[in-house]
């Protein structure tokens, strides 16, 4: 399978990264060589092979039902580009 | 008296304890040569005086008898480690200037073991790259250079560059890495170091900025087999804040070191011989097999067939699970937050994004959305997946033949910087020996072999059963003690 330009402007909307034009023709090309490389994986018989879920053996621990991470609003907003009245700030979204 | 930035953890850590010098005396002397090797380019961020405060604590502590295990000993930090009150970036611009409130994990342990930071360790972007230049701070230059007398500066490998770089030139003694498809081992081979990567879930992932979620795992680098033992002990454990680490006892495993293979048997993969690779690899791989049979191992040829798919199932799951993990780069919560006049949140989202992400790291996100969208789905990311079952079932086989698995580390020594660049794919076959072991969890050791006719260094890796963490470094050491590798790169910094 290959991609065309169009379709590599719908994968970057996808994935939420601006892009001209211009940048997915440039693009185009490394993604359909990389592409092509990983199509061999379909000479590969895998039928009634279970994809592999969890890589080494391991169970699910259950820990006391109660709140173990308050009271950190300052810590947890001390990184945000833009904070106002203890929250994130973002454009606005509703006209 | 030898120079203390010579001394490997070991060495220091005795050397401390039995009060050939202070703590403090081994902060200044890393410290130092941390600041007269700005030319590698290792360090994102240098912290002198946190080294400085950990040596001053190690020293009150011996006084008062309560040294902790790594006391009196500087490390530096890959910068994927969430360090509390240090810059974090993963080498990202999307993360310029954030500053985690909290540390990782494995950082913690190594802190709270009593080791000093000496600083944040520059590496590929998000873990990206196998040559460390897809840094947004630039590239690291390795200390070796061919013996050609040019001038080319050589990659450190990668992801982990900044570590292998540091801890060839001798301005760290040891270090954290993290290898995801073999960013330790690779690394390690190209500088002429050692570097483990231990079983998936043996050190917490929590505090490490997350790359491929199913395969990232912390592991130390350093000069000595014995030096990766004292820290992965260090840094290993399970942590109620990672469901993914294992609830497992962390061995002793300096104590457990022994370089006697007797009655192990080391499997031979046939299917590692790959397609151009240079002949002085396979004469180190055939001198690694007959320094196995002189510790005494015996040598079973076995085969893992499907050794070839290994690659392009990588290059399907972990930029999968790379476009998960990295959507939380939004310019929201923290970093880089690019807002075009007039832009909406969704405009906002995608332009900090095209503006925080570097190439490498964009290319593989979107590899990853696009395996991921409707209609591929089954056909690429299912498909990877079953793949990967049937390598790990490969490996599953071959224990029953053998104990542990010698191969070469990389496919060839230390390229130029900028030698790859242009290609990916040739870029990712650098990984060709250490992802199978990777996509199956499994530990694995790099440890330096000998050198190639231009004087860099070539490496051989060990590969064990899950949590044989002990046989794997055992099988290391023998190697390690009949390689007798004690070049170095001479200081041109």
């Amino acid at each position: 399978m290959s991609v065309d330009t169009e379709t590599v402007l719908r994968i970057a909307s996808l994935a939420r990264i601006a892009m001209s034009e211009e940048q997915a023709e440039r693009l185009k090309p490394e993604l359909n060589n990389i592409l092509g490389w990983v199509e061999q994986l379909g000479e590969v018989d895998t039928s009634g092979v279970e994809p592999l879920a969890v890589v080494i053996e391991n169970h699910t621990r259950m820990r006391e039902d109660v709140v173990t991470d308050g009271d950190k609003r300052d810590d947890i907003l001390a990184n945000a580009p833009v904070a106002e009245h203890g929250f994130f700030a973002v454009p606005k979204v509703i006209e | 008296m030898t120079d203390i930035t010579d001394l490997g953890v070991a060495d220091i850590r005795d050397g401390f304890r039995g009060g050939a010098f202070s703590a403090r005396e081994v902060a200044d002397a890393f410290n130092d040569a941390v600041a007269g090797a700005e030319a590698l380019n290792c360090f994102i961020v240098t912290t002198p005086e946190k080294a400085v405060e950990a040596a001053e604590e190690a020293d009150r502590a011996l006084a008062a008898g309560d040294a902790g295990p790594l006391s009196g000993v500087p490390l530096g930090i890959k910068d994927l480690f969430c360090t509390d009150g240090v810059q974090s970036t993963a080498g990202s611009h999307i993360l310029e200037g954030f500053v985690p409130p909290y540390e990782s994990t494995v950082s913690g342990n190594l802190l709270g073991a009593g080791a000093g930071m000496l600083g944040k360790l520059n590496m590929d972007q998000f873990a990206m790259g196998s040559s460390n230049e897809t840094s947004y701070f630039g590239n690291v230059v390795s200390p070796w250079k061919r013996n050609d007398g040019g001038n080319t500066p050589m990659s450190p490998g990668g992801s982990s560059g900044g570590t292998s770089s540091a801890i060839a030139a001798h301005i760290v003694p040891a270090a954290t890495g993290t290898d995801t498809g073999g960013s330790i081992r690779q690394p390690a081979a190209f500088t002429g170091i050692c570097g483990m990567k231990p079983t998936y879930g043996r050190c917490s992932r929590y505090g490490m900025v997350a790359f491929a979620s199913s395969l990232d795992q912390a592991g130390p680098m350093a000069r000595s087999v014995k030096d990766c033992a004292i820290l992965l002990e260090a840094m290993a454990g399970h942590d109620p804040k990672d469901s993914t680490s294992l609830d497992e006892p962390v061995p002793n495993w300096e104590a457990g070191l022994s370089s006697d293979l007797t009655g192990k048997k080391i499997g031979i993969p046939k299917e590692y011989r790959v397609d151009d690779m240079p002949g002085e690899i396979d004469a180190l791989w055939k001198q690694g097999v007959e320094w196995m049979r002189d510790a005494g191992a015996e040598i079973v040829d076995v085969s893992l067939p499907h050794t070839r798919y290994a690659l392009p199932a990588y290059y399907i799951i972990a930029p999968a699970e790379a476009s998960a993990n990295l959507a939380r780069y939004d310019g929201v919560r923290y970093g880089l937050r690019k807002l075009p006049e007039g832009a909406n949140l969704q405009e906002m989202y995608a332009a900090t994004r095209a503006a925080g992400f570097g190439d490498e790291v964009k290319r593989r996100i979107m590899i990853g959305t696009y395996v991921l969208s409707a209609g591929f789905y089954d056909a690429y990311y299912t498909q990877a997946a079953k793949v990967r079952t049937l390598i790990a079932q490969d490996f599953d086989r071959a224990w029953e033949s053998c104990d542990y698995l010698l191969t070469p580390t990389a496919p060839s020594a230390a390229f130029g910087l900028g030698d790859l660049s242009d290609d990916p794919i040739a870029m990712y076959l650098n990984d060709v020996f250490t992802v199978p072991s990777s996509l199956a969890g499994l530990p694995a050791i790099a440890v330096p072999g000998g050198l190639d006719h231009q004087g860099l260094p070539l490496g051989l890796q060990v590969i064990g059963k899950a949590l044989d963490e002990q046989g794997v470094m055992n099988a290391g050491l023998a190697l390690e003690e009949r390689a007798g590798f004690t070049h170095r790169a001479e200081k041109w910094w």
